[in-house]
């Protein structure tokens, strides 16, 4: 029997012989929310592109579901990303970002699904020609979470997702983190705003230098300032 | 859906003319690149026009030939560097990479769109050369048209190459010329070689043009096979 969820086992990158991450070994498990933290430089984003089959680690492996995850695995159909830049073509407007990456995706009946997902997000009533440039950072992330929606991902990466959103949008965000949790995804986010981490996630991890210095599981969540504190503790910030 | 298989994904091809169609209906809104290219092309031909027809006198069919493929690469360089731009802007380009689409259907799709924009460009700048420095420009239109088409193929699948490489280069307007010319040389050369021999009124050299035709074809071959075996590595950018 193979283990549910994304093993990492001693994953490290070195870019020209600088260690931006070093021998990172957890579990992301579905139907968990985990917060990764750490200081700028900590290796966040490193981490997040080698789980997204983006960056190739120098070292370790990636299995999810007990299946080999890497550069060109298949797997990647079934993994959304969430960045601080939104991933859209500003050229076309909301409808037609959708779809063309619906059609990318393979999906079924891309300009229903694209309705759809414009619905959830809140986006269903924006100017139908309206180009994504114009939008604001809000309605931008708001749309690019669509996007990464649309093919119903087992694996959902965020990196900053709220740093553009008011507060508003970031409370609004965190609910979809939740809904998502509860649909049973793997929900993966790089973050430094630990107020904002603490609430909704079930399992923390904190790198300093591309090492982890924090990272367990806790069944009732963590609440903001045991995050505060923990992040205090292991990093010195 | 969350533990189930992903959707089946299309086909290659139609991955590549989804790619394709989506850089040309960004184009058609905006118009900016082609405007741009074409705008740039005349002037350059405009320029030549000026030092080297003067009266009745003719340039030579290699330079009107010269001229000819200046103008095609030189705003094809400018065409290539806005179409990776859209593609860098708001990070589009990472969402396409983590799309399950192959990296060669991205990289054809870049390059089909990338070679249309150049055609239609191609097709303003052959009347005009022909207008204002041969008539023989007519006499073998759609041989040099051909000729076009293969080398603006060999140009668009390294320019892709190198404008992917350096998408995320904060020189990459400088850099892209400068690397990207000294591979296309061949190209060019074979280009200018050919249209020339087309362009004498009075004894047009067929064989040779046939020779620099299928050196072209040869030339396209080369570059697309290693542009796709390039693509993978240098998009990826870790």
């Amino acid at each position: 029997m193979t283990a549910a969820g994304l093993i990492l086992e001693g994953v490290g990158k070195t870019y020209d012989g600088r260690r931006a991450l070093v021998d990172v070994s957890t579990t992301f498990a579905p139907g968990q929310v985990s917060a990764v933290l750490g200081p700028n430089g900590a290796g966040k984003s490193t981490l997040l592109g080698i789980v997204s089959t983006l960056v190739t680690p120098t070292a370790g492996r990636l299995r999810w579901d007990g299946v080999p995850l890497a550069r060109g695995s298949a797997a990647r159909a079934r993994i959304g990303y969430v960045g601080h830049e939104p991933g859209l073509y500003g050229d076309l407007d909301a409808r037609e970002n959708l779809i063309l990456f619906a059609r990318l995706y393979g999906v079924a009946d891309p300009a229903g699904r694209a309705h759809a997902m414009l619905a959830r997000v809140g986006l269903a009533d924006v100017a139908p020609e309206k180009p994504a440039r114009a939008f604001s950072r809000g309605m931008q992330q708001r749309l690019a979470l669509a996007r990464a929606l649309l093919h119903e991902p087992a694996l959902l990466l965020f990196d900053e997702p709220a740093s553009a959103l008011d507060p508003s949008g970031a409370a609004w965000l965190a609910g979809e983190l939740r809904a998502e949790r509860a649909a049973g995804r793997i929900v993966v986010l790089v973050t430094h705003d630990l107020e904002a981490a603490g609430p909704i996630a079930d399992r923390v991890l904190i790198l300093r230098r591309g090492r982890v210095v924090f990272d367990d599981a806790r069944p009732g969540g963590f609440d903001a300032a045991t995050v505060r504190d923990l992040y205090r503790e292991r990093t010195g910030g | 859906m969350a533990d189930g298989a992903p959707p089946a994904t299309p086909g290659f091809a139609a991955q590549v003319l989804r790619i394709a169609a989506k850089d040309l209906r960004i184009e058609l809104r905006s118009r900016e690149i082609l405007l741009t290219m074409t705008f740039l092309a005349v002037v350059i031909v405009l320029i030549f026009s000026f030092a080297f027809v003067v009266g009745d006198a003719r340039p030579s069919p290699s330079v009107t030939a010269g001229i000819l493929w200046i103008a095609v690469i030189v705003s094809g360089t400018v065409g290539l560097g806005r179409t990776y731009d859209r593609e860098r802007e708001g990070e589009a380009i990472r969402s396409l990479l983590l799309s399950p689409v192959p990296r060669g259907a991205i990289y054809l799709g870049k390059l089909v769109a990338t070679a249309a924009l150049m055609v239609i460009v191609e097709g303003v700048l052959t009347a005009l050369a022909g207008f204002l420095f041969a008539g023989g420009v007519l006499a073998h239109v759609a041989w040099i048209a051909l000729l076009l088409a293969l080398g603006t193929v060999g140009f668009a699948a390294a320019g892709c190459v190198f404008s992917a490489a350096l998408l995320r280069s904060r020189s990459r307007d400088v850099l892209l010329s400068t690397l990207l010319y000294p591979i296309i040389v061949p190209i060019v050369i074979a280009g200018a070689r050919g249209t020339s021999q087309l362009l004498d009124p009075l004894a047009p050299d067929l064989e040779g043009a046939r020779f620099w035709t299928q050196f072209l074809v040869a030339l396209d071959v080369i570059f697309v096979t290693v542009g796709l075996w390039a693509f993978e590595p240098v998009a990826a950018g870790d």
